[in-house]
């Protein structure tokens, strides 16, 4: 019962949100509404039994993302409300509707075709984040090795990309700056 | 009761809200945006089949989902800080300098 009205509660804010997410003009907004359908989103694994990966969804997602995409905003100017330059509306409707009902139809065909057996099935009499942890680090560990190494690479790229000119400072003037420089070279 | 179905066809709506979203977004943000948001429809999709088949493989795809898309997030805005210091906007109108 109550997972009935949890489910119905979260995919109707969920696609609410998101809808607000695509639609909206303002970064500011958008952003807002896509944390909170982020944050609905680990509700929806909650529901499920996924606690660790709900709890990562927080963390990760909630947390260290979207954060992320708050400090890119301070670059861009995010109050002014964007202009697009918008083609047919209704034939890009049709279109994302088609390719998303066609990607489903693929995707789903396999699922409903009972040849799927569990691989790694879940452990009886022990909780999700040790199952999760039990799992991780015997059959996925080279995945998990290889996830970290990719973070590190994306890591050192942005902060080679965004890092650039980062002494000069895009909005104050040099002079200030440069007083700061000269007030550490005296100490 | 809530079957798998429910999950999945909650999981394609919010899909192709994100498919809308990459489709009609011009501005780069935005276009982040809408990835984000399909990244988490599938999300959805793995934890509920995780869940309905008793299997922890679904689970861990989804952490991996989520490691690649931190690491999307990070070097894609370092691209997008360096692209608005180069062309100051963010329209993919703009930036189509590569036409030939």
């Amino acid at each position: 019962m109550y997972e009935t009205v949890a489910f119905y509660l979260f995919s109707v804010l969920t696609i609410g949100l998101f809808l607000i997410t695509v639609m909206s003009k303002n970064v500011l907004y958008a952003m807002t509404s896509l944390a909170a359908g982020m944050v609905l989103i680990s509700g929806f694994f909650f529901i499920l039994g996924a606690d660790f990966l709900g709890v990562v969804q927080l963390v990760a997602y909630v947390g260290a993302i979207m954060a992320l995409y708050a400090f890119a905003m301070m670059f861009f100017d995010a109050t002014r409300d964007i202009k697009e330059k918008n083609t047919s509306n209704a034939l890009v409707f049709l279109l994302g509707g088609m390719s998303a009902l066609v990607l489903v139809l693929m995707f789903s065909a396999p699922i409903y075709s009972e040849n799927i057996a569990a691989l790694y099935p879940m452990h009886e009499g022990v909780g999700n984040a040790q199952d999760v942890g039990i799992v991780l680090f015997t059959k996925y560990l080279i995945p998990f090795e290889v996830a970290a190494l990719m973070l590190l690479v994306a890591m050192i790229a942005g902060i080679i990309l965004a890092g650039k000119k980062m002494d000069e400072s895009l909005t104050e003037d040099m002079d200030a700056d440069d007083e700061i420089m000269t007030v550490k070279d005296e100490k | 009761m809530i079957g798998l179905s429910h999950y999945l066809i909650v999981s394609a709506i919010i899909f192709s809200i994100g498919l809308v979203g990459v489709l009609r977004r011009r501005n780069l943000l935005m276009l982040f945006f809408a990835t984000e948001v399909m990244l988490n429809a599938v999300n959805i999709a793995f934890a509920a089949i995780s869940h309905y088949y008793n299997d922890l493989t679904g689970q861990m795809f989804a952490f991996f989902i989520i490691a690649i898309a931190a690491s999307e997030v990070a070097v894609g805005l370092g691209i997008l800080i360096v692209l608005y210091k180069k062309h100051g906007s963010l329209d993919l109108d703009d930036l189509a300098t590569m036409r030939g």
